[in-house]
């Protein structure tokens, strides 16, 4: 009797509301990720001002020329906030695409090809997993300080092992599938049959873990410009903001903030988004 | 030895693979911070290495000049017998400059476990017992959030409530007194509570739902027994591996809050010392960490396997 009253229920909702049935928390969350990513993306372009330009008292607060006031050299914190994201999110894309090519090659072939190459990768695997990564960022950023490059190398290095073994799994059970023999028996390349026949029946594993992979490279991207390891001082950084105007707490507490609440926003929207992705995919990872 | 006691021997394979790991990262560690351009003398030496003498004078004198593989030998070999080298910013040996911080960080972290673990136990286990009730609702509601926030943005929040707006509490926590250790502490818990609720609920969820529980409920035992007894010891032994991680997070849970409080801990000496690129104290830091994040890993295994006997067969 239920089930009969919720399909007539579900059936008289608008067609477009059914496709898509976000929740209000996801739905406000799809939109604040949009809006902090745009303001990531575009907003170098947008800004009101020369993000390193010298323009007032330091630490004054917020006034009608200046929303959100001026940070510890005198600089306007709307401009900086706007300028601000875009090497973060840069630097972490650029390294979650690499460790799933990187770590996305690795496990396809480990899963499917196996013989000697799938115990090898493996082990390497361990050796990487055995690392606490903040430990490895760090000793990387010793060794190349103050380097993008340096860091999106580091953090692929730290990513890949998780995307391989995910992927090994999910190529594992896919080739004992039947339309995988069926290609093999067709005499078609091992490539081939990777590309082809597994890559497009385990996106689904691939979009689950996608999501809140880019998040922990956000976090590590957040707290090594924290740390005063990612990007060198004139450059306008969320991260690096919340560290260089703690001085100014009293005096303009949104230099610290603004920064900090995008933050927030960007990892706590993301997160949310991801996690409605799964539910819906139902996948567990 | 493996039929009579196979704990024992899961434990000394396990252990063994920690002490192979453990070379493999000395190697790693080595060869990123000592081998990659930016000469340390350089470092040392700042606007001084423009004198061609004084620089070749000091590569000499930190070894520079032999094969890296002589260098790493060279550096083990002390490192076996407790000499973690010279301080390149202090001029001093690099033990005596961290005694304390170690102690700092152990007091830091200590707490924090010590409330984080019997919290998370609690309220996962409330929350997995009454399975989408209004505690699990918003438990899950706020760790979707709490999860992905960094700790960093989270110090930061508390310190302008706490400390600017309220003025209850300091800013900065330059020892372990009680009232500094209030934020830090509550920073990594808030960071970390998230995950090992989730964990726990997850395995309360799990055993609730099994034929052995419901097979003792169809037996009449009382709901209270029926937790502490059946309930709470079988959803410990995934906990374990998750605590387990806990810990290995808070290292780097700790580098970071310690900067933020500029609380003076290993984290923040080993952020300076990063920054300074004062090498020896980044290796000796680094093999501290590394030695201590495996040993966890290693005793969480064997604990694991010692807890749960059905692993035994799987793994001996």
């Amino acid at each position: 009797m239920t089930t009969l009253v919720l399909r007539e229920a579900r059936a008289t909702l608008p067609a477009r509301r059914r496709r898509t049935g976000l929740t209000v928390s996801e739905w406000v969350a799809t939109s604040l990720l949009c809006l902090v990513l745009g303001i990531a993306v575009f907003g170098p372009w947008l800004s009101p001002e020369n993000p390193d330009a010298l323009v007032g008292v330091p630490y004054s607060g917020p006034s009608r020329t200046h929303l959100l006031g001026l940070d510890e050299l005198g600089r306007d914190v709307l401009s900086r906030v706007m300028a601000g994201g875009r090497a973060v999110v840069l630097l972490a894309s650029v390294a979650t695409c690499a460790a799933y090519i990187v770590g996305g090659v690795a496990g396809l072939v480990s899963g499917y090809v196996r013989s000697w190459i799938d115990p090898v990768i493996m082990r390497v695997i361990d050796v990487v997993l055995a690392f606490p990564p903040i430990l490895f960022l760090l000793v990387v950023a010793t060794g190349a300080p103050h380097s993008q490059m340096g860091l999106a190398v580091a953090l692929t290095i730290v990513q890949a092992p998780g995307v391989a073994r995910i992927l090994r799994t999910a190529t594992l059970e896919a080739s004992t599938r039947g339309y995988v023999e069926a290609a093999a028996a067709r005499g078609e390349s091992p490539w081939y049959i990777l590309l082809r026949e597994i890559v497009p029946n385990i996106r689904g594993v691939i979009v689950a873990d996608a999501g809140p992979r880019f998040t922990v490279s956000i976090l590590a991207v957040a707290a090594l410009n924290f740390l005063g390891l990612g990007q060198r001082p004139p450059a306008a950084n969320w991260a690096l903001m919340i560290n260089e105007n703690q001085g100014g707490l009293t005096a303009n507490p949104w230099a610290v903030l603004a920064p900090a609440i995008m933050i927030a926003v960007l990892t706590i929207s993301l997160n949310v988004v991801a996690d409605g992705v799964n539910r819906r995919r139902d996948v567990a990872v | 030895m493996a039929e009579r006691h196979p704990v024992l021997a899961y434990a000394v394979r396990r252990v063994a693979i920690g002490v192979g790991l453990t070379f493999v990262v000395s190697v790693l560690i080595f060869a990123a911070t000592q081998l990659l351009p930016g000469n340390p003398a350089i470092a040392i030496l700042g606007r001084n290495a423009a004198h061609r003498r004084a620089l070749h004078q000091l590569e000499v004198q930190l070894g520079l000049d032999h094969s890296a593989v002589y260098q790493y030998s060279h550096w083990l070999g002390s490192l076996l017998q407790g000499n973690l080298g010279q301080s390149y910013a202090a001029h001093e040996p690099v033990s005596t400059l961290l005694a304390s911080d170690v102690g700092n960080t152990m007091i830091l972290a200590g707490v924090t476990l010590a409330i984080m673990i019997p919290l998370s136990l609690l309220l996962g286990t409330l929350a997995g017992i009454r399975r989408g009730g209004w505690l699990d609702t918003l438990l899950s509601g706020l760790t979707l959030g709490a999860i992905a926030l960094p700790e960093f943005v989270t110090g930061t929040f508390l310190v302008i409530v706490f400390a600017i707006w309220m003025g209850v509490l300091p800013a900065v926590s330059l020892g372990p007194g009680a009232a500094n250790l209030v934020l830090p502490v509550a920073t990594l818990v808030i960071a970390g509570l998230a995950y090992n609720v989730r964990m726990v609920r997850a395995g309360v969820v799990e055993v609730m739902a099994s034929d052995y529980v419901e097979a003792a409920r169809l037996n009449g035992v009382p709901e209270g027994r029926l937790i502490r007894r059946y309930v709470l010891r079988n959803a410990l032994a995934p906990s374990i591996q998750t605590f387990a991680m806990t810990v290995q997070w808070l290292v780097g849970g700790v580098v970071v809050v310690e900067t933020v409080f500029s609380y003076p801990g290993i984290g923040q000496a080993l952020v300076q010392a990063v920054s300074t690129e004062d090498i020896p104290t980044v290796q000796a830091l680094g093999m501290l960490i590394a030695l201590l994040y495996i040993l966890i890993n290693v005793a969480a295994d064997v604990a694991v396997v010692y807890v749960v006997p059905k692993l035994r067969t799987e793994s001996g």
